[in-house]
């Protein structure tokens, strides 16, 4: 077999080109295979029944099933004995104010995103919180969340999760660990705190840096340290700062006509993404005009959210990004005398020159956006070319902020320092708070090495029984955010309460790093978490408004989710600038150093956009969401350009041996149309040992090749050929790549309708095909509507692919997770995917995304065929599924046209496991085994409005259904609601002549529609790439022959 | 009237036969029989004949593979449809594809015994009988599938009209609903002609048989057969009317079948071409499995003199025109798709001569089209060999046939974001191969039980050939 393969020529770029160009008017392609499909390949890609297919491959899925839902006895036994606080039961003669059973009630608290808050609205069923949403109140989240706040419910009722103190791995007790620290701490007191070390996180909550900062006033000795593994940020825990707090950028991009990202995901990752998404969208949806509309470049190492939204796209090392910057800063300034070399080639360089023009035109309603991972001086580099563009200040597209995190300002020490301090047995007590050093530290600090040398005694506050569990004396279990009390403040500085939605879990047992600090600081009786929040906030109002009422103002608070008046005050551009200064001799001298060869490539090292830096690692949900574009889940890859796999003779799930510096993990290999040349992306977060049933084993740990000084990118990469492949668990490409045959790819409709803004000037309905305005006659008369009808709009142009709708339909609808094994059999159950396309050049497409659930048609193919009845259409429009009726037939599947229908073919759902139980959303039935299930347009929902609206003798109002995928979007991408209310917003989106029926000439009469993506393409720039590919050789192109030859 | 023909005239016979163009002047009988022979001849095999060595062998065989169905059933019911390779575009995998498989194999046993018995064609008596148990053991394995392939199989009753307190109906207009009563209807009508048309068959083996036990059980089944006038009477008007019953069945059952695809709006199963086309590919299959199991069982029991060179010779004229429509019907999907200029039908014939699949499509462009033009030779329809190697590969193409229309329209319909593949996993292969050890299971019990051939009939048709020898 690998004979056959290597044996095969792989279909060279320049191929695919003519291939492309040969099908004539820019075809959507999905994958590199599809666009190859030479015979040779599709012969060993296709095979129909290929060697490994026919095995028992459903043998061992029952029992990976079992582990992956964590449904193990074992675990429920130790539930079971977990010792439970004795309370006195009190039936409810007289009922809690404000509380009814079966009534769903809505709490406002926040999550941590990297030390910064996100607000969160928690929907709770009878005291038990089942589904996360944002706080519309939170200026980060604005209703919206990301796919880790969907997720984390999953966490909190995750059977793995730690429930007692262990003691060197045995059963232990909290009274225990409170013996048998005292004398190791009272030594540590007598020192005046040397030999205590503390290791938190990343932390902006006031009442835990507080906390901390009494700890290290009474122990002055003591040393913090803080280590965030995905703060890519990493040198505000160095010295070089110290003194001086990091600044954080606030964007601001309802003003922005002209955006350039650099290496920046702002629209996928980050915790400012939600906000910016928010506005990119609206921006995008509203402004419908050459003049007004937002124009995005990007450019950056790997393809991510943001490069799929931009209209001009070039893939460009991370180490590029620096002479990019002094590029365009020069070009801004326009000072040509003094212009050095910027070390970027000729191609780039004019790339560069096109967009600064752009830029310089667009002046302040222009803003470079550069990415965290990039180092500080870059950082510098970017707030010139703002401050040159004039976007600074607080009515410009940016403002400067003191950062909220705790950092060298606040006497945080790096991580090196502790190790440095194990090593030479300094350290009498370490208490690491969270976190997980022995899996994400760099590799060349060797944490776990450090761990095993020191004799220090260790504690660990973790929620997992987790690597670095394994290597300390004490494991403390922690509770959950979702169980306890804190704090947490936004990027701009905004306060929140975290409020618990429930009691602990797993009892007393149970701590958080609040308590710990309790401990630690020998207080005789330790206080709650809630009084040290409370205490920490009351003496906040009073030292501002001391007259004010503490208890209305905490209730305000904690019902509104966000505390007014937090925020930061900004900071000019010039105190900026003194704050990071940068070198301004280095750059492009650097520059053709560090820019990565054929032979010495680059790695930029990513946190993962499904499990960030390995802590959601034991969440099904995340593992199997299909990663944006790729759609990949189950695991990471290393990404490389095609062109670069084309050099090197990759296939997609190849493993490969990546050696940096002397370590080497083994990877699979994925081509990315639109990654930069000479560089492999890596994502973090994988290859965990001890996460749990879930995550264990799952991909590859990239921190192996992580050093302390390289932590977001490094230079010298090399790769070798195992020779051995995987198969990588994809939901859109799986291994159907082939079948596109030249005579009939003109015709077909595509699925995404896409067109230039310049187009849609000329004619706003240049999307539209007859049956999007008319629907055609027909011999039976349609159902009248007398009531509601339902329906929803989906806006292309807004819809960044960010996954989280995905994750929040799940979460809403208890939707199981399969596993691996079963996606790749495509058999997912999200009712709700995302379909990622790609038009033109493999090195630097165009990206489409395109959400996909059920269409609820109104002549919907799927409700003839069903043998029983089990799926009808109801009087209000929708389709849908009844379960109890459904014998499983699978008609209305194949029946589907747009395949939305998710099929239970084994039993998915966990029934057993106690945990799971809770987190289920009580008013969506669970399915079984052998029955069809998809979207029901969150029916739940609707019923719940109904009855508000009856019992308050009223209609149900535009905006009052809110859809699970809708209430998360932080593009608005989604609307839904009644289209026979003629002012509804969804008839609004209706009526937009972007407006179209996904297959319409079918006739469905799809009741989600979409709105057809516009872009906004750079007359400039698409004549200079023109002609580039008119004569390829002219630049030091990456696809240049002599290149590829000594590739 | 009756003269016992000389060995010469025996040697003669048989050599014109095999030598000449075996055309409808050839016999259907091999000349020279009696009442008396054709009655020992055919009743040793179930009554007094030892039972063969090669008749255990084959019965164990096909046992062991019916406890593979067995076991596949009881693990299916045990974990669900997920153990075969179904995935979301395939939703329908081998459980489909067999059933349309086993349903077309049934249509050749009624085809022979209705519509052939009203067109008065002799030469269909010597193998009715068998194409009819045939008929009935193929549509029982047919009938597993539908059942089989439910997610949840233990309600398959809610496909049937049924009071219950739920008011609840199927749902008519469903393709699926029609299969429940055109299959049942077919099943059963199927097996009442068979038994009807064992009766004076029944009759002669109480008469013959010589142990108690099989005295009393042929005696019971042959309902108190006397072979009087009046049974006889009643016998030909009972025949008559349950042909008539079961010709438009023949039609009907796969025309419905192939509703199952034709309703659908998937490209490659939107067509109006599927009904006559699956008839004609029903009959195909069917007369090629009749093929396959008649040539060994006349080698083996030495029937030569019943199932003579005139059935094989008809049989092969009938597999070819058949396989001539069945390629019509493909050119046309092909020609359809091209003149009705929609993308998606163009896509689907695309795919299937280029795409995943291509090889078994090709592959049953080669069973199913050319391999059959050989038999436009008449030496070719008078090898045993060659027919029955011809027959194995027909049935081969038309399982093909209904794997390329279930599982390649599915894998790649509307929107690319969706399309997928479907692979068939160990569990698919054993529910298949167990089926077919079912099939061969009651088909060994069959032959050893019950007389294969229709004895009254062949002794009407000793009449009938001789009074025909006598006018020459």
């Amino acid at each position: 077999m690998s004979a056959a393969i290597s044996s095969i020529e792989p279909m060279t770029l320049d191929a695919l080109r003519r291939k492309l160009a040969e099908r004539g008017s820019k075809p959507l392609w999905r994958s590199l295979d599809e666009l190859a499909e030479t015979p040779e390949f599709m012969e060993y890609l296709h095979r129909e029944f290929p060697k490994a297919a026919s095995e028992w491959q459903s043998g061992t899925s029952r029992r990976r099933f079992l582990q992956l839902m964590g449904a193990s006895l074992m675990l429920a036994a130790a539930q079971g004995c977990t010792r439970q606080e004795s309370q006195a039961i009190v039936p409810y003669v007289e009922a809690p104010r404000d509380f009814k059973p079966g009534q769903v009630q809505h709490f406002a608290t926040a999550t941590s995103r990297g030390g910064y808050g996100l607000g969160l609205m928690v929907e709770s069923h009878d005291g038990r919180p089942t589904k996360i949403d944002g706080n519309p109140r939170h200026p980060y989240s604005h209703g919206a969340t990301d796919v880790f706040a969907q997720a984390s419910i999953l966490n909190l009722y995750d059977p793995d999760r730690s429930q007692t103190v262990l003691n060197a791995g045995r059963i232990s007790t909290w009274d225990q660990w409170l013996t048998e620290l005292r004398p190791a701490l009272d030594r540590v007191r007598a020192a005046r705190g040397r030999g205590l070390s503390l290791l938190t996180g990343a932390t902006s909550s006031p009442t835990l840096i507080a906390q901390i900062k009494d700890l290290l006033q009474q122990f002055p000795e003591a040393k913090w340290h803080i280590h965030e593994p995905c703060d890519l940020q990493q040198h505000r825990y160095g010295g070089q700062t110290a003194g001086q707090r990091p600044l954080d950028k606030l964007y601001d991009l309802t003003k922005a006509k002209r955006i350039l990202a650099l290496d920046a995901d702002f629209l996928g990752s980050g915790p400012d993404s939600l906000r910016l998404t928010r506005q990119y969208a609206q921006r995008r949806r509203d402004e419908l005009s050459s003049a007004q509309m937002t124009r995005l470049y990007s450019a950056g190492p790997a393809p991510n959210c943001t490069t799929a939204m931009a209209d001009h796209h070039r893939p460009l090392p991370a180490a590029k990004v620096r002479n990019v910057l002094f590029r365009l800063n020069q070009m801004l300034s326009g000072a040509e005398a003094k212009w050095l070399p910027s070390g970027l080639a000729a191609d780039e360089q004019a790339w560069v020159d096109t967009v600064a023009a752009d830029l310089k035109q667009h002046g302040a309603e222009s803003v470079v956006i550069v990415g965290d991972s990039q180092p500080a001086d870059v950082h510098a580099f970017a707030r010139d070319a703002n401050r040159q563009l004039g976007c600074v200040g607080p009515q410009g597209c940016v403002r400067y902020v003191a950062s909220i995190l705790a950092a060298a300002a606040d006497g945080v020490r790096p991580l090196a320092e502790l190790v440095d301090d194990l090593n030479g047995q300094r350290v009498a007590v370490l208490a690491m708070l969270g976190g997980n050093p022995v899996y994400d530290a760099p590799a060349d600090l060797d944490f776990a090495a450090a761990m095993k040398k020191s004799s220090a005694t260790s504690i660990h506050l973790s929620a997992y029984d987790n690597e670095t569990s394994q290597h300390c004396l004490w494991h403390i279990p922690a509770l959950h955010e979702l169980e306890s009390w804190s704090d947490i403040r936004a990027l701009d500085g905004t306060a929140s309460i975290m409020q618990p939605l429930i009691e602990p879990l797993y009892g007393s047992a149970t701590k958080s790093a609040h308590d710990l600090l309790g401990v630690l600081a020998g207080e005789k009786a330790p206080k709650s978490a809630y009084e040290r929040v409370s205490a920490h906030w009351t003496q906040w109002l009073k030292d501002r408004q001391p007259i004010a009422n503490f208890d209305v103002t905490w209730a305000t608070w904690l019902q509104d989710g966000v505390i007014a008046d937090s925020a930061s005050e900004a900071i000019g551009a010039d105190a900026a600038l003194k704050a990071e200064p940068r070198d301004e001799a280095a750059p492009n001298q650097d520059l053709e150093k560090k820019s990565p060869t054929a032979k010495s490539l680059e790695i930029v090292f990513q946190p993962d956009v499904a499990v960030w830096d390995g802590r959601y690692a034991n969440n099904g949900w995340l593992q199997e969401l299909p990663r944006p574009i790729s759609k990949l889940t189950w695991g990471n890859v290393a990404g490389v350009a095609p062109q670069l796999a084309e050099r090197l003779n990759l296939q997609d799930g190849d493993l490969v041996t990546l050696t940096l510096d002397g370590r080497s993990v083994e990877a699979p290999v994925l081509r990315m149309p639109g990654h930069a040349d000479n560089c492999v992306s890596v994502t973090l977060g994988y290859g965990r040992t001890r996460a749990g049933h879930v995550g264990n084993g799952v991909g590859f740990n990239a921190y192996l090749l992580r050093g302390r000084e390289n932590l977001n990118s490094a230079q010298g990469l090399e790769i070798a050929k195992t020779g051995r492949k995987l198969d990588l668990a994809m939901t859109q490409h799986h291994h159907s790549l082939e079948g596109h045959v030249e005579w009939t790819d003109n015709t077909r409709p595509e699925p995404v309708r896409s067109g230039e803004i310049a187009d849609f000037e000329k004619d706003p309905h240049f999307l539209q095909q007859e049956f999007d305005r008319h629907s055609p006659p027909s011999l039976l008369p349609n159902f009248e509507y007398s009531g509601y009808a339902w329906g929803m709009s989906i806006d292309l142009n807004s819809c960044v692919g960010c996954n989280a709708c995905v994750v929040a339909c799940q979460a809403e609808n208890n939707i199981p997770i399969v596993g691996p094994e079963q996606v790749r059999n495509g058999r997912e159950m999200h009712w709700l995917r995302i379909d990622s396309y790609y038009r033109g050049d493999p090195t630097s497409p165009e990206t489409f995304f395109q959400p996909l659930a059920c269409q609820h048609c109104e002549h919907a193919p799927c409700e003839l065929v069903c043998p029983v009845a089990a799926t009808t259409h109801s009087p209000e429009g929708l389709n849908e599924m009844t379960y109890n009726r459904c014998v499983g037939t699978r008609y209305c599947s194949n029946n589907c046209p747009y395949k939305v229908r998710r099929f239970n073919f084994l039993e998915y759902n966990d029934a057993t496991t106690p945990v799971l139980k809770l987190l289920r959303n009580p008013e969506v039935t669970v399915r079984s085994r052998g029955v069809m299930e998809k979207c029901t347009y969150c029916v739940q929902r609707i019923s719940a409005a109904r009855i508000v609206a009856k019992r308050e003798d009223r209609s149900i109002h535009d905006g009052e259904v809110v859809t699970a995928c809708q209430a998360v979007c932080p593009a608005q991408a989604i609307v839904f609601g009644d289209l026979n209310d003629p002012k509804s917003a969804v008839n609004q989106r209706k009526a937009s002549p972007l407006n179209y029926q996904l297959l319409g000439e079918l006739n469905t009469l799809p009741r989600t529609t979409y709105m057809g993506r516009l872009r906004n393409p750079n007359p400039d720039l698409v004549a200079l790439e023109a002609d580039r590919s008119q004569a390829p050789n002219a630049t030091v192109h990456p696809l240049d022959p002599q290149q590829l030859g000594a590739g | 009237m009756d003269h016992e023909p000389t060995n010469q005239e025996l040697i003669d016979s048989h050599r014109e036969a095999s030598h000449t163009e075996v055309s409808r002047g050839a016999p259907v009988l091999k000349a020279g029989h009696t009442f008396g022979s054709v009655t020992d001849q055919i009743s040793a095999i179930v009554l007094s004949r030892p039972t063969s060595r090669g008749w255990w062998l084959g019965l164990a065989a096909s046992f062991v593979l019916l406890m593979v169905l067995n076991m596949s059933i009881a693990y299916l019911l045990l974990r669900g449809v997920g153990i075969w390779g179904i995935s979301m575009p395939v939703a329908w995998g081998f459980a489909i594809v067999n059933f349309v498989w086993w349903i077309g194999i049934g249509h050749a046993g009624t085809l022979i015994s209705a519509i052939l018995l009203l067109l008065r064609q002799d030469w269909r008596t010597s193998i009715n009988r068998f194409a009819e148990a045939m008929t009935l053991l193929a549509v029982a394995c047919a009938g597993l599938f539908p059942l089989l392939h439910m997610g949840r199989p233990w309600f398959f009753y809610w496909l049937m009209p049924y009071p219950n307190t739920m008011a609840l109906w199927p749902q008519f207009r469903s393709p699926l609903v029609w299969d429940v009563f055109a299959v049942s209807t077919y099943a059963s009508v199927s097996l009442l002609f068979w038994y009807i048309g064992l009766i004076p068959d029944l009759g002669t083996l109480r008469d013959r048989a010589t142990s108690r036990a099989a005295q009393v059980l042929y005696g019971a089944l042959a309902l108190g057969w006397r072979g009087s006038a009046m049974h006889w009477h009643r016998y030909r008007v009972a025949s008559l009317l349950l042909a008539g019953l079961c010709t438009p069945l023949v039609v009907s059952v796969h025309t419905v079948v192939s509703f199952d695809f034709a309703v659908a709006i998937v490209p490659g199963w939107h067509t109006t071409i599927f009904p006559p086309y699956f008839v004609a590919g029903a009959i195909l299959s069917g007369f090629a499995m009749v093929m396959t199991l008649a040539i060994p069982l006349r080698w083996l029991y030495g029937l030569q003199d019943f199932i003579t060179p005139r059935h094989l010779n008809n049989m092969a004229k009938v597999i070819l025109c058949t396989a001539m429509i069945v390629g019509y019907g493909y050119i046309m999907e092909i020609f359809l798709a091209w003149y009705g200029n929609n993308p998606y039908d163009q896509a689907v014939v695309a795919n299937r001569f280029t795409g995943a699949y291509r090889e078994a499509y090709w592959a049953l462009l080669f069973c199913n089209i050319i391999t059959p033009q050989i038999l436009w030779f008449s030496r070719v329809r008078q090898s045993p060999k060659l027919l029955f190697l011809i027959a194995l590969i027909v049935n081969v193409g038309m399982w093909l046939e209904r794997f390329i229309i279930v599982v390649t329209s599915l894998s790649q319909d509307y929107i690319p974001g969706n399309w997928g593949m479907y692979y068939p996993t160990f569990w698919d292969w054993a529910t298949f191969i167990g089926t077919v050890g079912l099939f061969f299971t009651l088909f060994f019990l069959f032959v050893r039980f019950l007389p294969m051939i229709a004895i009254y009939e062949m002794r009407e048709l000793v009449h009938e050939t001789s009074e025909h020898h006598a006018n020459d």
